[in-house]
Formats: structure tokens, C-alpha cells, sequence
């Protein structure tokens, strides 16, 4: 249970720091905000990755995935990376456009 | 399961990505703050590959390249009109992605979840199925594969509902706690979550779409979230918990400068209302001046309006343009931005007014004209600029209907009374570069195309701005 509380914890001052940061972010960073902060929501690629590691199985001998599980978490990899890179560089294009 | 030393390790990245966010300020700042936050995954991602072993290398490596460079090709050469679309997108597949990894987690074979875990592995299930459905239809709206308007079913609520409920029932059928859960019900848990996801995004229609996207952004957010729950990954939870701020932030801005309430957009109770969506609808209660509308002789002929708005800026020292959605449909910010040059050449005070609303995603405006090349601090947000109109010569109105009609302020009971607008129509003269005399998304025809003062520049905006400056134009 004290995994649980570390992990509302983190959730909760998280959110409060960002709420406080990103609402003085100005109306013309908007858009790249957005795509910003879909990058970063591509961490499930984390997630993704960590499907491949028997380390994560609470039982002591993991089985090996299946390949059905294989080719679910390949696909979850795929997605998380084209939103991941792709988030990054489209942000990085479009806030290297702006010209004072 | 977590040392100490991880997890201080753990709250350093996390904060270096909080670093990122701060940098928000300037679009210098922000650029940096962008590369900040990709630093940080990359340490993220080097420190998940050093503490657990990854198997099946060789599927891991190709997917990850396949989705990467698909993701990167795809954003280096994106139009930035299409942008909007390319944004719903990638939000779509951080859901698609939250909603696999939950899906694989629940079921896996041997799995032991506490009840917890469980239960935040079916809401991350369904809250990323549902972002991934509803971004996939957003973005086809977007990208004008489906009409933009809104699409309610009969009964549209009740079913939804049946969705939710069903997907809870299902998610109970699969198994107790602590088992790896049926596949079958787990899957049914997921397509009901997909279905819900469509539903509730094909009712929303075109102007709200910034509300749209931004309600997703916030859900891909706690997707991650959810999921990092269930995995127990600290990384996952703080960053899904960053994303679902911004989101939450955005969405609320975007209703504030509607006037609206979230759960209203959302609803489509717009539509309930039997507000006018289709122009020929219009009811007659919305035109603000009777009046004038008497005396609507056809306004002055005699004169090419091209040459009357010529007239009117070679007589200007100050001019304020209005870009809106119509704007990025015609493509025409380089036309825009070209007469802001020529207008700036020949002595006059150029700025831009932008609504929050005006295109389909917050900041949508600043990023088409920063591609166009036009300075980022001629454009003014609507707080700083709105008390400057009657003190300006002439506004020019580049495709924008609804943020610029005096109806809202005027008229009681319409879709957009009460609404804050651009006061475009208390410049000296008003140059509309409009498509057509069609009220906007909200349907309340706008009364600035009846004013006799009001040059109206009807067609495809970028034929018609040039002949601002003379080309075409005679």
C-alpha cells in the first residue's frame, strides 16, 4: 500500500506543479504546447517496453510471452514511437518558426 | 520492488521534464524546453533498458524504428494547416498505445495483479481506447475525411451510457483479482471503450473542435497515468500527470473564450437547443438590426469593392487583421502575411487580433502565420487589443465569422450571445476577405455583412487579399 500513497503522491504534486507552470504558458504556445505534451504522453512506449521484460511478472519463472502478447506489444511500440518522435520533432519544428 | 536510489533517480528525470514545461514561455524558451523534455526521455528510456532485461530485441528495435520514423517523417514534412489533424493523431496513438499495454497487462498469462493494479489496468484500458477512437474520428474530421458537423444518434446519451455500463460488466466477468483475466471479455471491455471513444467525438463538430482536442490531450494524460498505475511506474504516472494538466488547462481556456461550458460542448447541447447549424436554418430572431435590414438597399454598387478597400488603406495609418479558420482553409497566411509587408512599407501600424478559438486547436493561428513568417510580437491576443479597434482605421477580416460578430454582444439567446468577441466592427472601416456571406459555425448570421461600411471582399482569400495591394485587382 505504501507503493499506492508513493504513487498518488507523485500523480498529485505533478499535476500541482504543472498546473502552475503551463497556466502562464501565452495564448501563441498553444499549439505547440499541445504536441509537446502529446510527446511526452507517449511515455507509455515505457509501458510498452516493459511487456517484453519478464521482470515485470510478479510470479518468480515469467513464461514467455506469447505471441500474441508479442505482436500486441509490438504494435503498442509502433504507436508510442510515431506519437513519441513525432511529437518531439513536429514541436521542435513549429516552435523554431516563430520569429520575433 | 523500488530502492531508494531508483527512485531518486526516478524524481530526477521527472524533474528535468518539469524543467521542460517551465521553459514555456517564449518560443525560444520552449524550443529548448521541448529538447529538455526529449533529453529527459531518453534517460528515461536508457534507464528502463539498463534495470530490466529486455527479450525479443529484435521486435522491440524494429517496431520502435517503424513507429519513429513514420512519426518523424510524417511531422517533418506536414503542412502546418494540416497540423490540427497531424496533433489528434499522435494523441490518438498514445492512447491506442496506453490502451495495448493495458490490454496485454490484464490478460497476460500467469499475471498476478493486485486488485488495484487491476482495476487501474481496466481504466487505463478503456480511457485509452476511448482517446484513441475519439482522436481517430477528431483528426478524420479535421482532415476533412468526415463532414465536420455534428452527428448525433437518437438516443445518444442512453448509449453511451450502455457502453460504459457494459465495458464495467464485462470487466467484473473476466476474472477476480489477482488472476490474469479472460481474454475474450477483456476484448469486449476494449471494444466497448472504442465505440464509446467515436460516439462522443462524432457529436462534436467543427468550431469546438479546440475543445475536442484539448479534452483529449487531457485523456491521453491520465491514460498514461493509469497505466503507470498498473505497472507500478512512477514515470508514467508524473508524466501522464503532466499532460492531463495542460490538457485540463487548454480545454478550460478554449470554453472560456466561447463562453461555454465544457460538458455543454461536449454534449453537443448546442444542438439540442435546435440552434441554426445549417445556414438556411437561420431563424430570423438572430439579425440584430432590424432596422437596417429595412433600409438594406443594396449597398453602395457603383464602386469595384477592391478599389473601396484600396481607397480605404491608402487612406489608413493603422490597420488590424483578423485571421480565422477560413483563413487556413484558403491556405492564404502567406497572402497575409505579404500584405502586412506591403502595408508596413508603406508607413502604417500592422497588427494582428487573434481569438483563443479562432481555427481548429488552440494557438492554431500563431503557428500559420509564424510559418508565414510574420513576427510574433505583431500578434496580439484578445485582451490586448480588443480596446485598440476604435482607434484603428480599418480591421481586415481574413476568414473569421463567429469571433468578430457583433451579434453576440448585441443579440440575446444565440449560440454565441455573451460570447466574447474580436470588436472588429468599431474600427473606422471594416475589410471582410470571406469565402462567402454564410454565418459562421454557430449559424447567427452576422449583421458587419449588412453594414453598408463593411467592404465586402466575398471569395477564395488568397485571390482576394492580393488585390489589397493592387495585383489582379485593376
Amino acid at each position: 500500500m505504501n507503493e499506492i500513497a508513493l504513487m498518488l503522491g507523485i500523480f498529485a504534486v505533478t499535476s500541482v506543479v504543472s498546473y502552475a507552470l503551463i497556466s502562464r504558458v501565452p495564448q501563441r504556445l498553444h499549439t505547440p504546447l499541445m504536441s509537446f505534451t502529446n510527446a511526452i504522453s507517449a511515455v507509455t512506449v515505457l509501458g510498452a517496453l516493459l511487456l517484453f521484460s519478464p521482470a515485470t511478472s510478479a510470479v518468480g519463472f515469467a513464461p514467455r510471452p506469447t505471441a500474441i502478447e508479442i505482436g500486441l506489444g509490438a504494435a503498442a511500440i509502433v504507436l508510442g514511437a510515431f506519437n513519441l518522435v513525432g511529437g518531439f520533432a513536429v514541436t521542435d519544428r513549429m516552435t523554431g518558426m516563430f520569429k520575433r | 520492488m523500488t530502492s531508494w536510489q531508483e527512485l531518486l533517480i526516478d524524481l530526477a528525470v521527472i524533474a528535468i521534464f518539469v524543467g521542460g514545461i517551465a521553459q514555456f514561455r517564449t518560443p525560444i524558451g520552449a524550443r529548448r524546453g521541448n529538447l529538455t523534455a526529449a533529453l529527459a526521455f531518453a534517460i528515461a528510456l536508457a534507464l528502463l533498458v539498463y534495470r530490466n532485461t529486455i527479450g525479443d530485441t529484435a521486435v522491440v528495435v524494429v517496431a520502435f524504428l517503424l513507429g519513429g520514423g513514420v512519426g518523424y517523417v510524417v511531422s517533418a514534412r506536414v503542412d502546418m494547416t494540416r497540423i490540427p489533424a497531424l496533433v489528434a493523431f499522435q494523441n490518438g496513438a498514445g492512447g491506442g498505445a496506453a490502451c495495448l499495454v493495458s490490454f496485454v497487462e490484464l490478460t497476460r498469462e500467469g499475471a498476478e495483479l493486485a486488485a488495484v493494479n487491476q482495476v487501474f489496468g481496466y481504466v487505463g484500458l478503456v480511457v485509452g481506447g476511448a482517446t484513441l477512437a475519439g482522436s481517430i474520428v477528431a483528426g478524420g474530421k479535421l482532415a476533412g475525411w468526415f463532414r465536420q458537423r455534428p452527428t448525433a444518434l437518437p438516443a445518444h446519451n442512453l448509449l453511451l451510457f450502455v457502453l460504459l455500463a457494459g465495458g464495467a460488466a464485462l470487466a467484473v466477468l473476466a476474472g477476480p483479482a489477482g488472476e490474469s483475466a479472460a481474454t475474450l471479455p477483456v476484448a469486449g471491455v476494449a471494444a466497448a471503450s472504442l465505440a464509446l471513444g467515436a460516439l462522443f467525438a462524432v457529436r462534436v463538430g467543427g468550431a469546438d473542435m479546440p475543445v475536442l482536442i484539448s479534452f483529449l490531450n487531457t485523456f491521453s494524460g491520465l491514460a498514461a497515468a493509469f497505466v503507470g498505475v498498473a505497472l507500478g511506474n512512477q514515470m508514467l504516472i508524473a508524466a501522464g500527470a503532466m499532460v492531463g494538466s495542460s490538457g485540463f488547462i487548454l480545454t478550460m481556456v478554449m470554453a472560456r473564450a466561447m463562453n461555454r461550458r465544457v460538458g455543454s460542448i461536449l454534449v453537443g447541447s448546442q444542438l439540442a437547443e435546435g440552434a441554426p447549424v445549417a445556414p438556411a436554418e437561420s431563424e430570423p430572431a438572430a439579425d440584430p438590426s432590424p432596422a437596417q435590414a429595412a433600409e438594406n438597399a443594396p449597398a453602395p454598387v457603383f464602386d469595384d469593392p477592391a478599389v473601396r478597400a484600396r481607397r480605404a488603406l491608402a487612406g489608413a495609418t493603422s490597420v488590424i487583421i483578423v485571421p480565422g479558420y477560413g483563413m487556413a482553409v484558403a491556405q492564404a497566411q502567406g497572402e497575409v502575411a505579404t500584405l502586412a509587408s506591403k502595408l508596413e512599407a508603406g508607413g502604417k501600424l500592422v497588427r494582428f487580433a487573434v481569438h483563443p478559438v479562432a481555427g481548429r486547436m488552440p494557438g492554431h493561428m500563431h503557428v500559420l502565420l509564424a510559418e508565414a513568417e510574420v513576427e510574433y510580437d505583431k500578434l496580439f491576443e484578445m485582451d490586448d487589443i480588443n480596446d485598440d479597434f476604435a482607434t484603428t482605421d480599418v480591421a481586415i477580416i481574413v476568414g473569421a465569422c463567429d469571433v468578430v460578430n457583433p451579434a453576440a454582444i448585441t443579440v440575446e439567446g444565440t449560440p454565441i450571445s455573451g460570447m466574447p468577441i474580436l470588436r472588429a466592427h468599431e474600427a473606422g472601416a471594416v475589410i471582410v476577405c470571406n469565402l462567402d456571406e454564410k454565418p459562421g459555425y454557430s449559424g447567427v448570421p452576422n449583421p458587419l455583412y449588412d453594414d453598408p461600411d463593411t467592404i465586402l471582399m466575398l471569395g477564395d482569400a488568397k485571390e482576394t487579399v492580393p488585390q489589397l495591394w493592387g495585383r489582379n485587382g485593376g
